[in-house]
């Protein structure tokens, strides 16, 4: 049995095209791979059966047939597509969302589909109606979620790379915990079409992958315009892979978040400090920006707001976008909710209730509003600024049972990123030798600027031994 | 239930009407859809993720209906908004695919208008774009009462219109109803036929013993799809409510429903309750924006609507009453103008021309312009007579027709005309009726 499924994307496709590897051999590992992990980590929910056959017609394209694990929150045609909810147990989707249609243009194949958090809604992929995840680093561990699934196949190294979905930390967080790169695009710049909707203001869907490179490879692919979208903008798609090794001197960095109470002094801020410490050493011009409780010039906005604002927003949205799952025209009825998505239900209801809408959801609008004032003025100082992805390593199996607040307070330092649309990538920077357990680096910048991100991102990886893939190549 | 019979009330009818109006764009409003489902083949063939709430689909607002909206709300008289954006309305229901309906809350696209009408004018609220629902089909099969659901009119675009409470007759409605069908028709964006239902009215009815100071209840009636049955619904209600009021009762804050066949409304629904849509804006679809010089471009594409339209045949010195009858666009102007002036070159004046066309109910867009100055020449073109052959033919006639002269004398005077009928028959030529007329009376009067 070879390891060509611990291949990267970018080699794997290399190698492909070089003709050093064949594509049978390439499926025939990744295969072993699932078959011998797959029922003790409850990864993939369904697989298709005919992938290598696909993966011949892709050959001659950009991804060379390449499996790819997709969220199971993205439409595909001819596998179930439930959303890890038992109300769309067997669903087979009629239409193929945009992100896997062009990930198949491009020579990729949906190679399986993968557990997550039931509608997204958690940090843990523990409310899937399917079980949860285990993280292959350490299987008595959580893997993150809601795209745990994805983190978890690329980390098992069960697919080349993978395709998740974020609405305030469901890609970045999970990458980080499993040890793995995960990028959150700029709101807007990937189309939402075929995906199952959670928070609409806020979904975003993006890349999981074994390196930065693997990452800029994948956006290239799905970002863009959509007609069937109309949140997608229309500002034009740069070739991430062009600009992503040109380092980061002058750059300039801002450290965020390390001075919160709940970070002061944990191996989260610390691996963030020392992360500061390499980009300078690349040339990096890097500087502290203080947290405050108010919005003023040059310091950054706490997060605590923000998981107050996510939340009220999030789940009026879930509220409203749950309600067309009636079970008359597909799927099944309402009695088949678990509880975690009944809660969002009645919370959504309540905030956008007459009386209580301007209370809730037109209050936290107007927060949001104050953390777009807050970015908008550091990004005229900074041009990223870097925290700790989540505030400490993968928790234990059952952490977040009887908390139904779990994936807000996990998430709490990627919310004001994602409330404001902007663009994030979740790179490794610590390990824990006993555990096997990862912490990782969250980098945000301004709208449009995933380049810079992957940049950063990159020089960052490469000069780090925190990245598994790379590591073994040393 | 008998009919109230009362007509009349003390009290001052205080109405406001919504108009739902389809637009008949080529696909529907947020879906590449055909928007055409009165002519499906089949239910539910015109659908798609979209308009049928499958998981995924989003909407993509249609730029047609957009403008065309813009467009109506500027022939109301409108103001229209420079930002204005979709929200979602949220209720459940088995025609609703998506548990929402997407509307517009608290921006619509237009508001403040106002439409003349010859029994007052009625100040528009506001004009907003929506979205339809699909439809319910309750049926037996096998034996089996079922419900069915046909999606293909889900997410055709919707314009409501609703007024101010302005409106204080059954007459008064109509009149504004008709002129609200006769602007949509002109500006050929729906097809606005109520008995399809591509244009449905509501009216929201409530009686004032002071008519500064609204009442504290309306009665919604709905299902109204004739300009007729809006009239008897009004009047019903009317009726009704002033009954109840008479014997010192409030009527119920409720939702009635027309039904022509018992002539009464029955109630629907209970609005005690106020509803709660919980709207919010549709984070699916970005706010619309529009600048002044676009709108006015839209002004400036306006068709010639029928106020300006009677105007302009008023000046060309047609009886207003005929004016108001061919402002319908099925009277384009220019064909009307050329007509006018053809038969001006034959003697015949402007409102002969208007009458012939109404009284014969020409479509002069298929009739030619000669076949109309044949039909004038035959209606208006008298013959010469000498007097003294007219006299005669008189006496001639009426010694012919004793049974007709009996009747004349006991009160049938009716039978002149049948009398003139005779006296230009028995000439062999076209006599002025009216001079005939006095003839006859003259005889009459002295020999009989």
């Amino acid at each position: 049995m070879g390891t060509l499924n611990t291949l990267t994307l970018t080699d794997a496709i290399r190698k492909l095209h070089n003709n050093e590897i064949t594509l049978d051999a390439l499926y025939a590992d990744v295969n072993s791979a699932v078959s011998s992990k797959n029922s003790a980590l409850n990864i993939y929910l369904a697989q298709d059966k005919y992938a290598e056959k696909s993966a011949e017609k892709g050959t001659l394209s950009l991804l060379r047939g390449v499996p790819i694990a997709v969220k199971d929150n993205f439409l595909t045609v001819g596998l179930p597509t439930t959303a890890s909810s038992k109300v769309l147990d067997g669903f087979m989707p009629p239409y193929e969302s945009t992100v896997t249609s062009k990930l198949k243009k491009a020579g990729g194949v949906i190679f399986g589909k993968t557990n997550m958090d039931a509608w997204a809604h958690g940090s843990s992929t523990e409310t899937s109606d399917y079980g949860p995840t285990k993280n292959p680093r350490n299987p008595e561990h959580l893997p993150g979620g809601s795209s745990g699934g994805s983190a978890a196949a690329v980390a098992a190294d069960m697919c080349i790379a993978a395709i998740g979905s974020e609405t305030a930390g469901s890609i970045r967080q999970p990458s980080a915990w499993c040890g793995v790169v995960g990028l959150k695009p700029t709101y807007g710049r990937v189309s939402r079409a075929g995906v199952v909707a959670m928070g609409s203001s806020l979904d975003c869907p993006g890349p999981i992958t074994k390196t930065v490179e693997d990452a800029a490879i994948l956006l290239n692919v799905i970002a863009g315009q959509d007609k069937y979208d109309a949140t997608t903008s229309p500002v034009q798609v740069p070739d991430f892979t062009k600009m992503l090794k040109t380092g980061v001197k002058g750059v300039r960095v801002g450290i965020a978040y390390i001075d919160h109470e709940k970070l002061v002094g944990t191996p989260a801020a610390k691996a963030v400090e020392q992360a500061a410490e390499v980009l300078q050493s690349l040339g990096a011009i890097v500087d502290r920006v203080p947290l405050s409780q108010t919005l003023k010039d040059n310091t950054i906005l706490t997060p605590d707001y923000a998981i107050g604002v996510y939340t009220v927003v999030q789940r009026g949205e879930v509220s409203s976008n749950l309600a067309r799952y009636d079970g008359i025209r597909y799927g099944h009825d309402r009695t088949h909710f678990g509880d975690e998505a009944k809660r969002r239900i009645m919370l959504g209801t309540f905030t956008l209730s007459k009386g209580y809408a301007d209370k809730y959801y037109v209050k936290a609008q107007q927060v949001r509003s104050l953390y777009i004032q807050n970015f908008r003025q550091l990004f005229s100082r900074y041009d990223v600024l870097i925290s700790p992805t989540s505030p400490g390593y993968a928790l234990k199996l059952g952490a977040s049972k009887d908390n139904p607040m779990f994936g807000e307070l996990e998430d709490m330092l990627e919310e004001p990123s994602s409330i404001t649309g902007l663009p994030g990538i979740n790179v490794p920077c610590g390990h824990d030798k006993k555990t096997n357990l990862y912490l990782g680096l969250n980098i945000v910048s301004a709208q449009w600027n995933e380049g810079l991100v992957l940049r950063a991102g990159y020089a960052f990886e490469q000069n780090t031994y925190w990245n598994s893939w790379l590591k073994k190549d040393k | 239930m008998a009919e109230p019979t009362q007509k009349h009330t003390r009290r001052t009818p205080i109405i406001g009407m919504e108009v739902h109006v389809e637009l008949k764009t080529a696909s529907k409003m947020f879906c590449g859809c055909a928007n055409d489902p009165f002519h499906a083949p089949a239910p539910n063939t015109y659908t798609c993720p979209v308009c049928l709430g499958m998981p995924g689909g989003l909407p993509v607002a249609n730029k047609k209906a957009v403008e065309w909206t813009i467009k109506l709300g500027l022939a109301l008289g409108c103001k229209v908004a420079l930002f204005s954006k979709f929200d979602r309305k949220h209720y459940f229901y088995p025609d609703l695919a998506k548990g929402y309906q997407i509307s517009q809350y608290d921006q619509p696209l237009c508001e403040n208008g106002v439409v003349h009408t010859e029994l007052g004018d009625v100040r528009i609220h506001r004009v907003h774009l929506e979205e339809d629902t699909g439809k319910l089909q309750h049926t037996t099969i096998d034996g089996k009462r079922v419900s069915l659901i046909d999606f293909n009119r889900s997410g055709v675009p919707l314009v409501e219109i609703v007024t101010e409470p302005d409106i204080h007759s059954a007459e008064h409605a109509k009149a504004y109803a008709k002129q609200i069908h006769e602007i949509v028709r002109t500006l050929e964006i729906s097809d606005a036929d109520m008995e399809k239902g591509s244009m449905r009215l509501e009216a929201n009815i409530s009686l004032a013993d002071d008519p500064n100071v609204l009442p504290n209840y309306k009665v919604e009636v709905k299902n109204i799809n004739s300009f007729r049955f809006l009239e008897h619904a009004i009047t019903f209600e009317i009726a009704r409510q002033d009954a109840l009021l008479n014997d010192k009762k409030i009527p119920a804050q409720e939702t009635r429903g027309w039904n022509e066949e018992k002539r009464t409304t029955i109630v629907q629904r209970s609005k005690e309750n106020a509803e709660d849509y919980r709207y919010f804006p549709d984070p699916d679809l970005p706010p619309m924006t529009f600048d002044a010089k676009y709108v006015e471009k839209l002004r400036a594409e306006l068709p010639m609507l029928p106020e300006e339209k009677i105007k302009k045949l008023e000046d060309l010195g047609i009886k207003p009453e005929f004016a108001q009858l061919l402002s319908s666009s099925e009277f384009p102007l220019s064909t009307l103008e050329t007509l006018f002036t053809a038969a001006k070159g034959k003697g015949f004046e402007p409102n002969q021309v208007a009458s012939v066309i109404i009284n014969r109910k020409l479509d002069i867009r298929q009739v030619k312009t000669e076949h109309v100055l044949e039909i004038l020449a035959n209606t208006y073109t008298k013959d010469e007579v000498d007097p003294k052959e007219l006299e005669s033919a008189v006496s001639a006639v009426l010694e012919e027709q004793p049974k007709a002269v009996a009747d004349y004398k006991a009160g049938k005077t009716q039978v002149i005309g049948f009398l003139i009928g005779m006296v230009s028959k028995k000439l062999g030529k076209k006599v002025s009726p009216k001079l005939l007329s006095s003839i006859l009376v003259r005889m009459f009067s002295s020999k009989y």
